[in-house]
């Protein structure tokens, strides 16, 4: 057994210009609707828990090392279990690659600042799954 | 084209280099393009060319450089041809 481990870190700004430049079409292009009902208040949605979630996908897409494979934003979900408890929720052709590497048992941790945040994702991987990661070696 | 792309990189790329001075084969990722200003880049780019990019071409190749995303684009443009 090995691990893996993913962090990224995001611009609450650049998501804030995001959102002003593209609007709708950046929102539900690269996160899910339960993600942008996590991060809406009521009084509008909080930039940098968008961010944070950005930073988780991209935290992932660290640990899954998908080479050029497509992947969207989408399929790689933030789920909110209540007060510093989320975890990942994978679906479609990214979920099967997470299954073809081995990668289970994933742990995520975000946090967010009003500059910045950022996302850790560690898994664990089967080694009789990675037989042609050559990051894992024999 | 390629100079769009150029400017459409200058304005949304968030590069650490002069988009001028760019090569068409330059690694925009190297050049310190993040993951979310490539979104912004791919958008951007949708937006001045009217086309999408669907999910098959949401890659790290299709970003890498204004010569791939040329390449990308011109892709969408024969699948697309305007009627």
């Amino acid at each position: 057994m090995a691990r893996r481990i993913g962090i990224d870190l995001v611009s609450v700004n650049a998501v804030r210009e995001s959102i002003s430049q593209h609007g709708d079409r950046y929102l539900k292009r690269f996160y899910t609707e339960d993600e942008l009902d996590d991060c809406d208040t009521g009084d509008g949605l909080v930039l940098s828990r968008l961010a944070a979630r950005f930073a988780a996908k991209e935290a992932f897409l660290k640990v899954l090392r998908p080479g050029d494979e497509a992947i969207s934003w989408r399929s790689v979900g933030v789920v909110r279990h209540g007060p510093g408890s989320v975890s990942l929720e994978l679906s479609g052709r990214t979920a099967e690659l997470a299954s073809e590497a081995g990668l289970h048992d994933l742990e995520l941790s975000i946090c967010h600042e009003s500059d910045y945040a950022s996302a850790v994702v560690i898994a664990e991987v089967d080694l009789r799954n990675a037989g042609d990661d050559p990051m894992m070696g024999p | 084209m390629t100079e769009e792309i150029r400017q459409i990189i200058a304005d949304h790329g968030r590069l650490s280099v002069d988009a001028t001075s760019l090569a068409p084969d330059t690694d925009l990722y190297l050049a310190g393009m993040t993951s979310h200003a490539s979104v912004n880049v791919m958008l951007a780019l949708e937006d001045h060319f009217d086309v999408e990019f669907p999910d098959s071409m949401l890659k790290r190749s299709v970003f890498e450089s204004i010569a791939a995303i040329e390449a990308a684009l011109g892709q969408l443009h024969a699948d697309s041809p305007v009627s």
